[in-house]
């Protein structure tokens, strides 16, 4: 807590707070809870038609997925203790993404998220370098309809497979989390045409969805009662390289082990 | 009264203004020679390796290239800016030359002006190329669109860089051009062929020489020169802003604007010094570009390769003093010691410290001692691009995603071909365009000559 407030105390900005007036989505991770098994990597990728891009391209550091589990490891080195990690992009309020992309192709919207447009990208890769928490993908070669990637995307069967929610994207464009927008519109549409007010933990991410230690939680920061702002407002929450000030709309609640003293 | 002869005289063998003109002009109208031939077809090879890189660029994607998720900039970036900064010494020496009264920037400024502008050519090749869709570039354009319409991003320092290089572009290739048109009209008048009569008259729009043509000639150069002073020192900067306005670690500082620009005027009168020897060796130019013209441009390099290493050490005393745990590794563990260490040790010897050697007279009158130093700065410069912006990017924040890089042979031959680009150019520059420009030249013979009656004159007392 105390390294927090040392954060705040510096973060001195000339610009005025954008104040997010209808929904600000955010998600918090409980790290206590996260045992790493990966099951958000592979939801995220099947409902967002990540591609599959083979074991040499993996190996050139150019995997797709939106959501890593990156592991630290502590104490012995012969039988360490290991801490997961997941990390998807941060949505950050103060993204530097954001602002140095020449076309305008990953702007923010006014619920909060950080939106990839698509068919703006000219692929520059500016984001992907300023990014310090490296969540952004880069298409480095036509993944679907390629016969230099013979995987899933490859035949007519396989591509039965694909999303029809989601965009499946060309090469040369970047592309990154999304918080699932396609759910939170589907969501949002249904509570408008039955007149009602979105629930909390009515949207649900595909992370979230398959996540099976519940370690993960999306909701609406702006409504007090939700879960996700009991998350963000308990003393373990801290965000990602948060000297930075960034402002990320994700918050991580840090791992407690029960030691013997 | 002492009078130090801090420059020897600018044109040797006692011309006549006559003889000035046919002996620039010699080359354009003698037989070309047979080493011409063979260097150009060494530059279109070269430039074939290029055109085959880049279609396998186009075709199949810059997955082709060695940069990934975490190194997205590689070597195309490296090139562009080291291109970019070569491309300053034209404009750099016309007009910082000019301000500062150096008489002797006459007989080089025309072949540096030809450098920066196929030099620039070179380095707007890189950043269309590096784009994941390249046929998409005009996105980059503000133009009134049907898609919203849908304006560019005025806070991206991309979108600078677009604006300040096609300008720097603009302005110096119609400067490099516009300083050539009473010489184009010399060859026309002296050419015997009806061939050459004619395409140089149209390159001359039609000179006559006349006094209202000269006055016009002068309020043009003064316009183009006042506008590309305040780009020279424009460009190199915004580029510095591709990086310096990231969050990047090594990368977010301020020293980076002036930095660039004399690292960029560094390289580019290195490149100058290259083309200088060259081109006195090859074609005889030893009157007009003398010893004490190279010495001269030697004697600047020493002073600006020391703002380099002042530049250098104040890079690593910032990570130090900042106290930021990044920042130190950064220059501490992964730069100075860390996998690129080599990359930051030809850098910092190459720019800082194998220069120095012009101190001595020696070094500076000998010509292949110049040229190889000359060509080990264009390297060390090349290092310096690499050293900012592979290692940055290869370890920043978070440990996971640290990753090496190294490039492919597409990447490498892509620059291969700008080079042979560039080799080219230089040499249809040495064939067909006065390599020197005569009229300014001219201006200067005579100051020369009263200048050594005074001295004469001083003598007899």
């Amino acid at each position: 807590m105390k390294l927090k407030e040392e954060h705040e105390k510096h973060a001195v900005t000339l610009y005025p707070e954008v104040e997010y007036k209808g929904h600000h989505w955010g998600m918090a991770v409980d790290l206590s809870s996260c045992t790493g098994c990966g099951n958000c990597s592979v939801s995220c990728q099947a409902e967002n038609n990540i591609q599959v891009i083979g074991k040499e391209q993996v190996r050139n550091r150019r995997i797709m997925h939106w959501i890593r589990i990156d592991r630290y490891f502590s104490s012995d080195a012969e039988n360490p203790e290991v801490f997961h990690q997941p990390v998807m992009c941060q949505h950050c309020d103060n993204a530097p993404c954001e602002n140095v992309c020449p076309v305008s192709a990953t702007p923010h919207s006014d619920e909060g998220l950080n939106q990839m447009a698509y068919n703006r990208c000219v692929g520059t890769k500016y984001c992907v370098n300023n990014c310090p928490y490296k969540v952004r993908r880069f298409n480095w070669f036509q993944y679907v309809q390629n016969d230099e990637f013979d995987f899933a995307s490859n035949s007519d069967l396989g591509r039965m497979v694909l999303n029809p929610d989601v965009t499946v994207r060309s090469r040369g464009v970047v592309e990154k989390c999304s918080f699932c927008v396609q759910r939170i519109q589907e969501k949002k549409i249904k509570a408008k045409v039955e007149g009602r007010l979105l629930e909390d933990q009515e949207i649900q991410t595909a992370c979230v969805q398959s996540c099976p230690a519940n370690a993960l939680v999306f909701g609406d920061m702006n409504n007090p009662e939700s879960k996700i702002s009991k998350y963000m407002k308990n003393e373990r929450n801290y965000h990602l390289l948060e000297e930075l000030h960034t402002l990320p709309s994700v918050g991580y609640l840090t791992k407690v082990r029960n030691k013997k003293a | 009264m002492y009078n130090s002869e801090v420059r020897g005289r600018l044109i040797t063998g006692d011309k006549s203004l006559g003889q000035i003109s046919r002996e620039i002009i010699a080359p354009i109208h003698a037989k070309t020679p047979v080493w011409w031939y063979f260097a150009v077809l060494v530059g279109l090879i070269m430039f074939g390796i290029g055109g085959y890189s880049i279609f396998l660029t186009l075709t199949k994607g810059i997955g082709m290239w060695g940069v990934n998720n975490t190194v997205a900039w590689g070597w195309a970036i490296i090139n562009f800016v080291w291109w970019i900064g070569i491309g300053h010494a034209g404009t750099a020496f016309s007009i910082f030359l000019l301000i500062l009264r150096q008489k002797w920037r006459t007989a080089i400024n025309r072949a540096a002006e030809a450098m920066t502008v196929v030099a620039v050519f070179c380095a707007s090749l890189f950043p269309l190329m590096h784009m994941g869709r390249p046929w998409l570039f005009f996105y980059i354009f503000p133009y009134p669109n049907t898609r919203g319409p849908l304006w560019v991003n005025f806070n991206s320092p991309l979108f600078w860089d677009f604006v300040a290089i096609s300008a720097y572009l603009l302005i110096s290739a119609s400067f490099w051009y516009f300083g050539m048109l009473p010489d184009f009209a010399t060859i026309r008048d002296t050419a015997k062929s009806k061939i050459k009569k004619t395409v140089y008259g149209i390159f001359a729009f039609g000179w006559t020489g006349s006094s209202r043509e000269w006055l016009r000639f002068e309020g043009l150069s003064f316009v183009l020169g006042g506008i590309a002073a305040v780009l020279v020192v424009s460009v190199h900067s915004i580029v510095s802003t591709d990086f310096a306005v990231s969050v990047e670690v090594g990368w977010h500082t301020t020293i980076f604007p002036p930095y660039f620009v004399v690292g960029a005027i560094f390289s580019g009168f290195a490149m100058v010094l290259t083309l200088v020897v060259i081109m006195r060796g090859l074609y005889k130019m030893n009157d007009f570009i003398t010893d004490s013209h190279i010495d001269a441009v030697c004697r600047v390099l020493i002073f600006i390769s020391l703002i380099m290493g002042t530049a250098y050490l104040t890079e690593i005393f910032m990570a130090w003093y900042s106290g930021s745990q990044y920042e130190i590794y950064m220059f501490f563990h992964n730069r100075l010691t860390g996998e690129y260490a080599f990359q930051f040790w030809a850098m910092f010897v190459s720019n800082a410290v194998i220069p120095q050697l012009f101190w001595f007279k020696g070094m500076r009158r000998r010509m292949w001692v110049v040229f190889v130093i000359s060509i080990i700065i264009n390297i060390g410069m090349w290092f310096e691009r690499f050293n900012i912006v592979v290692t940055s990017l290869s370890r920043d924040y978070l440990p996971s995603t640290w990753a090496s890089y190294s490039p492919t042979w597409v990447e490498i031959g892509f620059f291969v071909g700008t080079l042979g680009m560039f080799i080219t150019g230089v040499l249809l520059f040495f064939r067909f365009v006065p390599m020197i420009a005569i009229s300014e030249l001219k201006s200067v013979a005579k100051f020369d000559k009263q200048r050594n009656e005074n001295l004469k004159h001083n003598d007899h007392e």
